[in-house]
């Protein structure tokens, strides 16, 4: 079956990229080099540079030698590839089948696709000309096979167009490079003269075989269009989104709940078959007086159970004010995470535990806010307040044990209280102490536990630290902040034993 | 005489099953329980520490507090399972993760939720109490009304998880719906072998009211992983302060 091929080569995609960024550097020669065998070599160079002959593959003190003015940045592939990727999906608007040829081209299937835009030259043109807005150095040439296309794109300047039937002509004259050939068999050609395509083209295939390879029949034919290419869509990603507009608009409540559920079920019934499950859902609301109301959930542990993400949106419906009514609900999982069937057991008490705690989980986050809710995990530290840090999420486990042979109290206060005491000096605990205004008699006492500050982490006075018992029974953590010596030493209650 | 004794099985298991409803359909854990509480446990109707249930703790200052807590992390080491996940609810909570180990819970089984506002204490409260994966539910409020823990009670019925609601310096002991009322206070502890020091963390615990069963009041000792009870005898007067200055 005949096809309709266009390929666009930009000339300066990464240095174009570049200045779109930094508009400044539009006029200023620059390359983009990375560091190979211990030299900065050259692997792109925009526009001005290039016209005054620095060239990828050069090194860059070569380049400097030439255009001393010349500007190095960082190359990264994998950027160049992503912008590529990204040009490739902005094209899906034009053909539903482009591909990527790497390192800096597009192709694109438009079979069927130009009589929308009046034609084959207004559609070209059309293409060209937003991408040559966007700032990017774009060739363009159109073909009936891909390797024709790629030829017109890269050798023959302006934006050729072959017309059906023609391709034989248009080949003719152009170089061997333009079929896309290894280097060492395009050394070859040039080697024994063979400088156009015209050349050897009517040689005989068993010949050409055997002086140059199979590799030279095959992009000969693809070039004609004698064997199939096979290119590799884009595959753009579809976002979890689930759209329902209204034919009249709502504003209760109940029809608001309704619309929720609907949505939820087909968003969930998505997400069950790609194996996901959702973190974060955003439901948008479009009103009739072109208001926007917002409302988002997010959850502990992927989920796609219908119920439990209706009662989280529950919460939130009573801040959607529908108010002349919504025209069209918009529901978007804007964080999904997989989520296998059988997710890893957090703590196995019950079947279903873990889906109900986290459920648990979500409902309080949702309505108190998730900063509220901590977990937490022993850290080897012996200062008390970095004893213990908040764990990431439900399933974190211990890597360390828990103390227990130490003593620590069951009430321990954020911020140590400064207390007023009558203390013998220099190392005893006091004989009585002073807290919120209630005078406290110190009958029995332990210690004291000294605990260094960590020098690494704070700066600060070390704490002596002493188990007291009052004459009521109540025991209590005091300590000493620094030595007696230059500066009278400070008293302070950290904490409260059972 | 036959007869006569028949008469009592009936009557036993009459009062069994009334129990059973009164407890909103829990089951009984009699074999299970083993919670270690011993002649506290006599108090109780069934002689069993009631689990689907929620139990009042009031503490009117620090130390107390402390000793409340003290209390109901050794109690609820004893009921929860090793497996068991708690949840501890509080608005100005100081509860130090790190002492939890001592009283047999780990503490990375215990999710902490400090919401802000009082409304949504409860709120989270009554939601956790409701969530059947969990074993318990510590709430630290101050006042609760009678409606508010008439909705607790409910909860734990249909969830069988136990809750601790402990209230801090209340204005009033009001009439709650929980099954009883507890207060702890810390008792002078002594050292072993009349060495000088701390000893073991020693309470004085009141069960004020209980439904159905004989309320009363015991000293306890946290010892070795266990509750022991401390015979009255042996409680001595505390000693008298002699270091000098110097």
């Amino acid at each position: 079956m005949p096809g309709r091929f266009v390929v666009i080569w930009f000339r300066f995609l990464e240095a174009d990229r570049v200045v779109r960024r930094q508009p400044g550097m539009k006029d200023v020669p620059f390359a983009l080099v990375l560091p190979q065998h211990g030299r900065m070599v050259v692997k792109a160079v925009n526009a001005v540079a290039y016209k005054h002959g620095v060239r990828a593959g050069m090194v860059v003190a070569d380049c400097r030698a030439i255009l001393p003015s010349l500007q190095v940045l960082d190359h990264d592939d994998d950027l160049v590839a992503k912008t590529l990727h990204a040009m490739g999906e902005w094209c899906i608007r034009y053909t539903p089948v482009v591909a990527t040829d790497e390192p800096d081209g597009l192709i694109l299937d438009i079979s069927g696709c130009a009589h929308l835009w009046g034609g084959e030259g207004p559609y070209l043109k059309e293409i060209l000309s937003r991408l040559r807005a966007f700032g990017y150095h774009a060739c363009a040439g159109m073909a009936d096979t891909v390797g024709a296309a790629w030829a017109m794109a890269h050798y023959v300047p302006g934006d050729v167009i072959v017309e059906t039937g023609r391709l034989t002509e248009a080949l003719m004259p152009l170089p061997p490079d333009a079929l896309r050939l290894p280097a060492n068999v395009l050394s070859k050609l040039h080697k024994l003269g063979l400088h156009d395509v015209r050349s050897f083209m009517t040689m005989p295939r068993r010949a050409l075989a055997r002086r140059f390879g199979e590799v030279l029949l095959m992009r000969l034919d693809q070039a004609l269009g004698q064997a199939i290419e096979p290119i590799c869509p884009i595959k753009p990603i579809v976002p979890h989104q689930v759209r329902k507009p209204c034919m009249d608009p709502v504003r209760t409540a109940a029809g608001i709940e309704h619309v929720l559920s609907n949505m939820l079920e087909e968003l969930c019934r998505r997400l069950a078959n790609e194996d996901a499950g959702l973190r974060y859902c955003v439901l948008t609301c479009y009103r009739v007086d072109r208001d926007v109301q917002q409302v988002k959930i997010g959850t502990s542990r992927p989920s796609r159970d219908v119920a439990h993400l209706y009662k989280l949106f529950e919460q939130e419906i009573s801040n959607i004010e529908p108010d002349l009514g919504i025209e069209l609900f918009l529901m978007e999982a804007t964080i999904v995470e997989a989520l296998s069937p059988e997710q890893e057991a957090l703590w196995n008490t019950r079947a279903n535990t873990d889906k109900e705690l986290s459920e648990l989980i979500d409902r309080v986050a949702g309505k108190v806010g998730g900063d509220t809710i901590r977990r937490y995990l022993p850290d080897e530290h012996y200062w008390p307040e970095r004893s213990v840090r908040v764990a990431d999420g439900l399933s974190e486990k211990p890597v360390t044990i828990w103390r227990k042979d130490i003593p620590r109290p069951v009430c321990l206060l954020p911020v140590p209280e400064v207390i007023d005491v009558t203390v013998p000096i220099p190392d005893y605990p006091p004989m009585l102490f002073r807290y919120k205004g209630e005078l406290h008699q110190v009958v029995k006492a332990d210690g004291p536990e000294r605990i260094e500050q960590e020098w690494w982490i704070a700066d600060g006075l070390q704490r002596d630290y002493y188990c007291v018992e009052d004459e009521k029974g109540s025991r209590f953590w005091l300590f000493r902040s620094g030595h007696y010596g230059t500066t009278e030493p400070r008293w302070f209650i950290h904490g409260f034993f059972a | 005489m036959e007869p006569l004794l028949k008469k009592e099985d009936i009557v036993k298991a009459l009062q069994k099953e009334v129990l059973s409803m009164q407890r909103g359909g829990a089951v009984a854990l009699n074999d299970q329980s083993a919670t270690g509480l011993g002649a506290i446990e006599e108090a109780f109707p069934g002689k069993e520490f009631p689990r689907a249930a929620v139990h009042e703790f009031i503490s009117y200052d620090m130390g107390a507090a402390a000793a409340t807590n003290g209390f109901m992390m050794g109690v609820a080491g004893k009921l929860m399972p090793a497996s068991g996940v708690c949840v501890w609810v509080g608005a100005k909570r100081t509860v130090y993760p790190v002492a939890l180990a001592q009283f047999g819970i780990a503490p990375d089984k215990v999710i902490f939720i400090d919401p802000p506002r009082k409304k949504d204490v409860l709120w989270t409260i009554e939601e956790a109490l409701k969530c059947e994966a969990l074993q318990l539910v510590v709430g630290e409020v101050g006042e609760l009304s009678f409606m508010e823990s008439r909705r607790l009670q409910l909860a734990v019925e249909r969830s069988s998880v136990t809750g601790f609601i402990h209230r801090k310096n209340p204005r009033t002991e009001n009439t709650v719906a929980c099954v009883s009322r507890w207060k702890i206070t810390p008792e002078t502890s002594i050292a072993d072998d009349g060495m000088p020091g701390l000893g073991m963390p020693r309470w004085h615990v009141q069960l004020q009211k209980v439904r159905n069963g004989k309320p009363g009041s015991w000293v306890l000792e946290w010892r070795n992983g266990t509750l022991c009870y401390v015979p009255k005898t042996i409680i001595a007067l505390p000693e008298v302060h002699t270091r000098k200055t110097g």
